[in-house]
């Protein structure tokens, strides 16, 4: 049975990555890609990390399999608000 | 259980190749930093089936690296290039 969902979570996972990286080549300027890579691709992670973890050994492994993916949520949301302020910051002050 | 797992993998590498599209082509250099962020997760997505796929634990602190330091490309980048580091718009 586990079997079964940890295929399924597989699969939403890569289909969010799709999704997100689709989202990185149709949406018309940056500020709506940085929307679309960020929370696209945190889902996928977050779903291939629930499918990975019914396979993981111990609960340590399973742990830092969890911790990765906060702390990629964590980087990808600061590092999303810093694009978007340099961006906003550049386009007030005309400098790029 | 490792098919799906390998073909997850190919399919995250694609992921990767598009952003590599998305770099050659963007317009604007914030686009750049987007791919330079899209490595992050999905690198990290990769790195973490690997680990698993292949039963070797190092790939998940190489995974832990990878996503701590795609931030620090995108903090250097804002600081060094885009020429107005993150603290000084503070008004």
């Amino acid at each position: 049975m586990t079997e079964v969902l940890q295929v399924a979570l597989l699969f939403l996972g890569c289909l969010f990555f799709g999704l997100g990286t689709l989202g990185l080549f149709r949406f018309p300027d940056t500020l709506t890609r940085i929307h679309a890579l960020t929370k696209a691709d945190n889902l996928g992670l977050g779903l291939i990390v629930l499918a990975l973890l019914p396979g993981v050994t111990g609960w340590a492994v399973a742990v830092k399999i969890l911790l990765v993916w906060v702390v990629a949520l964590v980087a990808s949301a600061t590092s999303a608000h810093l694009v978007a302020r340099a961006l906003s910051a550049g386009e007030e002050a005309g400098s790029d | 259980m490792t098919l799906p797992m390998a073909l997850a993998s190919f399919w995250l590498l694609t992921m990767l190749g598009l952003g590599l599209l998305r770099i050659w082509r963007g317009p604007s250099v914030a686009d750049r930093m987007l791919a330079a962020q899209l490595f992050g997760t999905t690198g990290v997505a990769l790195l973490l089936i690997l680990a698993q796929s292949q039963a070797q634990s190092a790939l998940r602190d190489v995974a832990l690296a990878l996503s701590l330091l795609s931030v620090l490309a995108t903090v250097a980048f804002l600081t060094r290039v885009a020429g107005n580091p993150p603290g000084s718009t503070d008004d």
